[in-house]
């Protein structure tokens, strides 16, 4: 007899050491995500996978999973919640959809339509960020960083290596590289990395690479993110 | 520079959980960390140059660039600006022909705010190079004036300047009568590990930081841990604006602290203990170290205490300007040497804390609490207080008062009591338990001290009818915005766009739906957000919108739209660039109808 918890009123089963995340998606349960990747440490600093755990809030993707857990996943306030940190994100940094490479394959901007956000409601900071375009591979867009920490994550536990980091503090966080002059060209970076390629967004882009695959052709012009989530994690 | 950077590492056994320690003496040397610094120290300690790099931009008393050789801040709190700060601080800006904020282009000093520095009681205060300042005024700033142009060296300044009084004004159960040296280490080892642990569990005494958690249960839980490496941490990290009470804790009464931490050594099982010290008590380093070798020398520290096979030792690490690091998670991880970012739980640190290995974290008091428990027994505290709060609490109380300082009171007491001993009057209301805690308005001072109504670490800020309340908001909404780490998306947005939010309205620029959005922003804030920091973040506008919902509304004005920025001040460059500046190339705000 397997141990459940529930999700929405649906019984799921999870195993010890899993989270709410793990048996979730193991279970065909989407949970709007964007510092997650079931490949790495969960971060739980996006904080869309907020989920009310018997009564209270807790992050999905580093909640651990226990025996009678009731689970609330799907709620207006809970969707509402989303949305607006979602707006957070977009209003933080500078996201300009149509003109970004990454439009139709970002999970920002397809969390965002599956949330139904139209607008990003709060003031936009207009945040001053350099690109570093030196690499002759890689491009860092600063504008377009969220802080998922996915990158300092894959270089370290993936790569061996540890070419970002998060540094600042508060509104002045900032993603900074591991080189003496702090440019990614003098970093430890490859073009294999899973670093280089692991962004939800369009912060770390592969040079000449851009507009293959033609806007209207992109993953999420066709499926929510929910489908394409679930197809790529559940194992 | 190589050869001193390699000194300090090794004075600090190149250990990287020391990094902060490195970086501090690094930077009192050179007033920054300079890239070869960086270079160095990453080298020596076998760290990635990114965590030192992202070290000192998260701590406010670290900087990349070079500060001036006098590095001057004034204290932030509400209650400096109560006793005239902003005056004071632009009086010095001229005195010392320096621009706030910058670095005087001969880099000799440089003036900026701070986060208030514990001195609440004795304001307007300060730092100098880190040493505390206290009862500013413009005589007192002639004087440093003086000082700073000739360029003698702070040790050389008269003691005066940073004398700092503990202003005890009313003692109870335990500032009344301290144990003595070595008595309740004594009296642990005459009733014995599991008799000592009841007796703190009879006592009722639960966390003094203000979450409450009972201390035996800390204790026990942290004892019954399988891995058998285990470590004691005392949180004298005290950030809530308007607390102050471990500082006088630990001027008077540190023999009791560390002593509260060795039972608890003996009682888990920890060979090694920290007090985590915010930075802005660097003035009782010195001393809190030779009280350590006092204990050594009397066999209370160390080897064989007592002779009783306890072997224990207490090291000091200093904090470097970050109230998040008062959150205990965040508090082990600059322990560490690294951010104070909140870790996510669980586990708790119970289980899995410094190094990931079982540690009890507590409060100063809550040693201070632990150790005459364990030299009186626990009914002697338990028989004070109420139901659920058991004992006393000590008090820092500051702002509108003829006597802020330190009160100990019992559980229960009423804060219309508090606010008689103090001589408070004509009171409008009382922030209790500092930013993060509650407003009470002079209705409700029946209200009393306890963790089932009016539960506080110990920050007691009294304001009269002739403040504006919104002063007082504004101010702590500024402060958590600036003290967010940045973890997580609701609080590092959210408590900027609190703080903008509320400028908009405070500042005159509201319109009808500006206070509903205001509300609802911080609904979305206290409910999403990592830790205590976010989660209280938005509380000194949501209780004082819940009591005084007409300030608010007051503020906005008689339109239906205001924007948030200011319209013709935006139109300035075009207004360059097209060399014109009359009537027509301005714009009013809104249309006033």
């Amino acid at each position: 007899m397997s141990k459940t918890i529930t999700i929405d009123g649906q019984e799921i089963p999870f195993q010890d050491g899993q989270t709410i995340m793990d048996a979730a998606i193991e279970a065909n349960v989407y949970i709007p995500h964007l510092c997650h990747n079931p490949d790495y440490t969960p971060h739980g600093s996006c904080k869309l996978c907020t989920v009310k755990v018997n009564g209270r809030n807790c992050s999905a993707c580093t909640f651990p999973a226990s025996e009678g857990q009731d689970i609330i996943n799907k709620s207006n306030d809970l969707e509402k919640d989303r949305k607006r940190i979602t707006q957070m994100l977009f209003v933080e940094g500078n996201h300009f959809c149509p003109s970004c490479e990454k439009t139709g394959n970002c999970q920002l901007q397809a969390v965002a339509y599956h949330l139904d956000m139209h607008d990003n409601h709060f003031p936009h900071f207009f945040a001053k960020r350099e690109m570093d375009a030196s690499h002759p591979d890689i491009l860092i867009d600063h504008d377009r960083c969220i802080f998922c920490n996915l990158c300092v994550r894959a270089s370290r536990e993936k790569d061996g290596k540890d070419v970002f980091a998060i540094s600042g503090r508060g509104i002045n966080k900032r993603l900074i590289v591991n080189s003496k002059s702090g440019q990614l060209k003098d970093s430890d970076i490859e073009l294999n990395d899973y670093a280089a390629h692991i962004c939800p967004t369009g912060a770390i882009l592969i040079k000449r690479t851009g507009y293959q695959v033609p806007i209207g052709q992109r993953i999420y012009d066709h499926q929510q993110i929910d489908e394409v989530a679930l197809a790529k994690e559940h194992k | 520079m190589q050869s001193f950077i390699q000194s300090v590492i090794n004075k600090y056994e190149v250990s990287p959980v020391r990094l902060l320690h490195i970086l501090r003496e690094v930077q009192a040397e050179s007033q920054h960390i300079s890239p070869e610094a960086i270079e160095l120290i990453a080298s020596g300690l076998n760290i990635p140059r990114t965590q030192i790099i992202s070290v000192v931009e998260f701590y406010n008393f670290l900087h990349l660039t070079p500060r001036g050789k006098y590095d001057i801040l004034i204290s932030d709190s509400i209650t400096d600006h109560m006793l005239g700060k902003q005056n004071l601080m632009n009086y010095f800006a001229s005195q010392l022909n320096v621009t706030i904020g910058e670095i005087r282009p001969d880099g000799l000093v440089n003036l900026d705010s701070t986060s208030c520095t514990g001195m609440c009681d004795q304001g307007p205060a300060g730092l100098v190079n880190g040493y505390a300042l206290t009862h500013l005024d413009r005589p007192r700033i002639d004087a440093i004036t003086q000082q700073i142009e000739q360029e003698i060296p702070i040790e050389q300044w008269p003691a005066e300047f940073f004398a700092v009084a503990d202003n005890i004004y009313k003692a109870g159960l335990l500032l009344q009568s301290p144990v003595e040296k070595g008595e309740a280490l004594k009296a642990r080892y005459q009733r014995g590990l599991t008799e000592t642990l009841s007796e703190i569990d009879i006592s009722g005494l639960r966390g003094r930081g203000g979450a409450g958690f009972k201390t035996a249960m800390k204790w026990r839980f942290c004892s019954e841990e399988t891995e058998t490496e285990r470590y004691v941490v005392c949180n004298a990290d005290e950030g809530e604006p308007g607390t102050f009470k471990d500082r006088v804790l630990l001027n008077s009464y540190a023999q009791q602290v560390f002593e509260g931490m060795t039972v608890c050594a003996s009682i888990i099982g920890a060979e090694q203990g920290f007090l985590y010290l915010r930075g802005e008590y660097l003035h009782l380093y010195e001393k809190l170290q030779n009280i350590l070798v006092e204990r050594r020398e009397a066999g209370l520290l160390g080897a064989n205490i007592l002779g009783q096979d306890l072997n224990f030792d207490i090291e000091i690490r200093l904090g470097l300007g970050a109230y998040i690091c008062g959150e205990e998670s965040a508090l082990i991880e600059s322990l560490e040497g690294k951010r104070g970012i909140p870790r996510n739980r669980p586990p708790y640190p119970v289980s899995q804390g410094y190094l990931n290995k079982p540690t009890v974290v507590n409060n100063v008091e809550t040693f201070m609490a632990a150790a005459k428990i364990t030299v009186t027994g626990g009914q002697w505290f338990a028989d004070v207080g109420t139901k659920q709060s058991d004992g006393t609490k000590i008090l820092s109380i500051s702002g509108d008062c003829a006597k802020p300082g330190i009160y100990e009171y019992p559980f229960g007491t009423s804060i219309a009591q508090v606010l008689h001993d103090c001589g408070a009057y004509d009171v409008f209301g009382v922030q209790v338990g500092g930013p993060s805690g509650t407003f009470i308005s002079a209705q409700e001072l029946d209200r009393v001290l306890a963790f089932e109504d009016l539960a506080t670490g110990g920050s007691f800020i009294i304001f009269d009818q002739s403040r504006n309340i919104l002063d007082m908001v504004k101010n702590f909404t500024h402060f958590f915005a600036h003290e967010s780490c940045g973890f997580c998306t609701p609080c590092r947005v959210g408590t900027s766009l609190l703080k903008k939010q509320l400028d908009k309205i405070v500042d005159g620029h509201g319109s009808a739906g500006d206070v509903a959005a205001l509300e609802e922003l911080c609904q979305l804030v206290n409910n999403n957000s990592h830790c205590g920091l976010g989660q209280t973040a938005a509380n000194p506008i949501l209780s004082t919108l819940q009591r005084y919902p007409e300030l608010y509304e007051k503020k906005l004005k008689q339109i239906s739209y205001e924007p948030g920025f200011d319209l013709d001040a935006s139109l300035a460059t075009a207004r360059r660039l097209a060399n014109r500046n009359d009537a027509g190339a301005h714009l009013a705000q809104v249309e006033e109808d």
